[in-house]
């Protein structure tokens, strides 16, 4: 037993970590560091660099265009590009869509497709959750019917993430409205979201942004050959989806950097007359945060090497506590931010202001972002799971109550 | 990074369990309990048997050169079982001490007694007014002809009673809470001048009030350096701080395993009350705290040996917060869950919760270590 890092493990960071410091775009580095989430074109950018480097699709096998890393490999990249305030990588295009490809798609659907989605040449979405199913996936309603070589989708899918960015969307669809059990009615279709019959229509989310929207399909023609594995079996599909090594989506890396962050500017701002930084109470909360931190650390370490030794790729019930511990952390690491901004946490105009002065108020900007984040990722224990169906899914898997 | 365990630790681990499965009942415990000593001897002897007595000490003083990996697998054992012999006392805390200050005729003439079984010792380090200031040493040690005299008073010294030798540390220079002029002597628990009060902890553990007066202490039994003894003390509790939180784990792996079990036969509305998923998700919490903690035990079994003082502290503060908060967190809902039942005497989780509590306080309490990781946010 060894908790620390082999000498190939801390090269092999060292180089992620040099190479990322030289090649992240200064433009892109500052938006980051101000606490700004990413623009489309931001992605785009540095997930086009790291692809010429062969590292955006981090977790894929070399055959197709992978850097076939191992799972340990895997995690420093992500949290070293998380520490780093770059981008990350489009979650849909790299953990989604393109291990559902290779495990599942046919030769035509992957030459067509998982080159482009490394170089995010297309923009993917996730057309899962519907009105009616959000935790309960299973109940979903959108049908496809085949007709003469196409299925022809209706209904409605909602927080669909990017979906007004995107060119293509993976779907769930009910194909067998009478089937036994609901789960096996389902299939996986990839559709063109050019295709006539679609319709976006953004949904402003509390921090004033527009990330999610509602995608409507009317009579949406979509081709047989864009279904993923058999018909009716589309749950596999998504189960596999959802399952697939899910360590990544604790993202302690950001959390550390939030706090890392934090600590930085509470220099800078006074408290009772001293510098934030030198609080007793904030101290603590800090401490507090980073014993916290730690402890998922060295936890996502164990679910990461129990992961590179098991080869049956089931997904370990672990990663649950992950999820949970992980977006817990990154709540409390962006209410921290929040609360160093103090008053400036308040305003909605600070860019404005700063534009109208007519120079840069970094600090303002900072403050501003810092509540958008807080108010963005309140979303984080909603979304890949609530972390009360994680608490299900521990319950089920481990509890076997 | 690797958590696989090794042929021989994973032969070591089973052993103990084995032991502990066939021997160390919870009904058993009770019977141990009424000894005078308050713990088994037979069971001393069966540790011996196996080796767990000589552990982590070197070969050529009757040991089997284990390390932290080993002290954890078999603490974690002894914490599943609520093990009451002196093991941490005497291998993890004295023995750490003389391993690290003790010369080679120390360690030759104490290790191969402990080992075979025939020899405790106790750690006599904190005081009543430390608290968990380790520097707040008042117990004098004086110079005069040929050694030492020591007199002073040592609170809550963990099976104190039955040491057969004691650990003491005593002041040869300096002030109060000044880190240096502590100086380590090893003292004849029988030795004129020590009086010893033995006592029952909260979980039933034994420790003493240990009081010295006019005891003398020939040169040949100091133990390391004179004056520099606090370096030593930071790692005897630091190993201590790594065992315990094995132990820890240990028993918040029996509280979640029992209060699961209760969850699956207690029926109130006609169903199992796991059946709620109020319970469920309070279940799911419990195991989540288990793994933090878990996980935070590890950090401290891999620093025990991490050359950097500064990076160890910083380590072990984080992981007796983590798995304290941990342990706290586990014994109380297991209570809870218990509803009445889990309350009383009868039941094994009142007693693995009572464990949970000592051990919180042992070595600094959550609030002393998050207070000194506060320190050093920078």
């Amino acid at each position: 037993m060894d908790l620390r890092f082999t000498p190939e493990e801390i090269a092999f960071r060292d180089e992620v970590r040099a190479f990322i410091r030289d090649h992240l775009p200064a433009d892109i580095h500052e938006r980051m560091r101000l606490g700004y989430s990413p623009r489309k074109e931001d992605t785009v950018r540095w997930q086009r660099i790291l692809n010429r480097k062969g590292w955006a699709a981090h977790n894929w096998p070399k055959e197709w265009g992978g850097p076939g890393w191992n799972p340990v490999q895997r995690m420093i990249f992500l949290n070293e590009n998380q520490q780093a305030q770059a981008p990350e990588v489009s979650s849909f295009a790299i953990t989604m869509i393109g291990p559902v490809l290779i495990q599942f798609g046919t030769d035509a659907q992957k030459q067509r497709f998982l080159s482009r989605a490394a170089n995010l040449d297309d923009w993917w979405c996730q057309g899962f959750s519907e009105p009616g199913a959000g935790s309960d996936l299973a109940s979903l309603k959108t049908s496809a019917k085949r007709v003469n070589g196409h299925y022809v989708v209706n209904g409605q899918k909602i927080w669909t993430s990017t979906a007004h960015h995107a060119d293509w969307c993976f779907v769930l669809v009910r194909t067998n409205p009478n089937a036994a059990k609901r789960q096996e009615g389902i299939s996986f279709l990839l559709v063109d979201m050019k295709t006539p019959g679609i319709t976006v229509r953004p949904i402003i989310s509390i921090d004033g942004s527009h990330h999610l929207n509602e995608v409507f399909f009317d009579d949406v023609k979509v081709p047989v050959e864009m279904r993923v594995h058999e018909e009716n079996r589309g749950w596999d599909v998504a189960k596999y989806l959802l399952g697939n090594e899910r360590t990544g989506i604790a993202r302690l890396g950001k959390s550390q950097e939030r706090v890392a962050a934090a600590k930085e500017h509470a220099r800078d701002v006074r408290f009772n007359g001293r510098p934030l930084i030198d609080d007793a109470a904030f101290r603590q909360r800090v401490a507090q945060l980073e014993v916290d931190m730690k402890a998922l650390e060295i936890t996502q370490y164990r679910v990461v090497s129990a992961y590179a030794k098991q080869r049956d790729g089931r997904p370990d019930p672990l990663s649950s506590v992950l999820k949970v511990k992980g977006t817990e952390l990154l709540q409390a690491s962006t209410e921290l931010c929040m609360d160093v901004a103090g008053p400036q946490a308040m305003p909605l105009w600070a860019q404005e202001l700063a534009e109208l002065a007519n120079e840069p108020d970094p600090e303002a900007e900072w403050a501003a972002q810092s509540t958008g984040s807080y108010l963005f990722l309140r979303a984080a224990s909603i979304y890949g799971g609530t972390n009360e169906i994680q608490k299900n899914i521990l319950t089920k898997a481990v509890l076997r109550l | 990074m690797d958590f696989d365990l090794s042929d021989d630790q994973r032969l070591l681990q089973d052993s103990v369990t084995r032991l502990m499965a066939d021997r160390y009942t919870f009904d058993t415990r009770k019977e141990f309990l009424k000894h005078p000593s308050g713990w088994s001897p037979d069971i001393w002897d069966r540790y011996a048997e196996l080796g767990l007595l000589g552990l982590p000490f070197a070969e050529q003083h009757g040991g089997f050169g284990g390390g932290p990996v080993e002290v954890m697998l078999v603490m974690q054992q002894l914490g599943r079982a609520l093990a009451l012999e002196p093991y941490l006392a005497t291998i993890v805390l004295a023995g750490t001490a003389v391993r690290l200050a003790g010369s080679d005729a120390q360690q030759s003439a104490i290790f191969p007694k402990i080992a075979e079984g025939r020899m405790k010792l106790a750690f006599a380090h904190g005081e009543r007014q430390a608290r968990y200031d380790i520097t707040d040493v008042l117990t004098t040690a004086k110079r005069n002809a040929g050694g030492w005299v020591l007199d002073g008073a040592k609170s809550v010294v963990l099976h104190g009673d039955s040491a057969d030798e004691l650990v003491i540390s005593a002041r040869t220079a300096g002030e109060r809470d000044a880190a240096a002029g502590i100086t380590l002597f090893l003292v004849d628990a029988s030795a004129p001048g020590v009086a010893r009060r033995g006592y029952a902890l909260r979980d039933e553990s034994r420790a003493a009030e240990v009081s010295l007066t006019g005891v003398h202490v020939p040169d040949a039994d100091v133990l390391g350096e004179v004056g520099n003894g606090l370096p030593i003390i930071e790692q005897v509790i630091e190993a201590g701080i790594a065992a315990m939180g094995a132990e820890a784990v240990g028993a918040m792996e029996v509280l979640h395993e029992m209060t699961l079990d209760y969850s699956r036969t207690r029926e109130q509305f006609g169903r199992p009350i796991g059946q709620n998923q109020v319970v469920q998700h309070r279940l799911a919490d419990m195991l989540m705290s288990l793994e933090q903690g878990r996980s935070m035990t590890m950090l401290a079994t891999m620093s025990v040996t991490e050359p950097d003082a500064t990076q160890r502290a910083r380590d072990m503060s984080m992981a007796k917060v983590g798995y304290g908060q941990a342990a706290r967190f586990v014994s109380q809902q297991a209570i809870q869950l218990h509803g009445g039942i889990g309350m009383t005497e009868e039941l094994a989780v009142g007693h693995y919760f009572r464990r949970c509590m000592v051990i919180e306080h042992t070595f600094g309490d959550t609030a002393f270590h998050l207070a000194r990781l506060a320190e050093q946010v920078e």
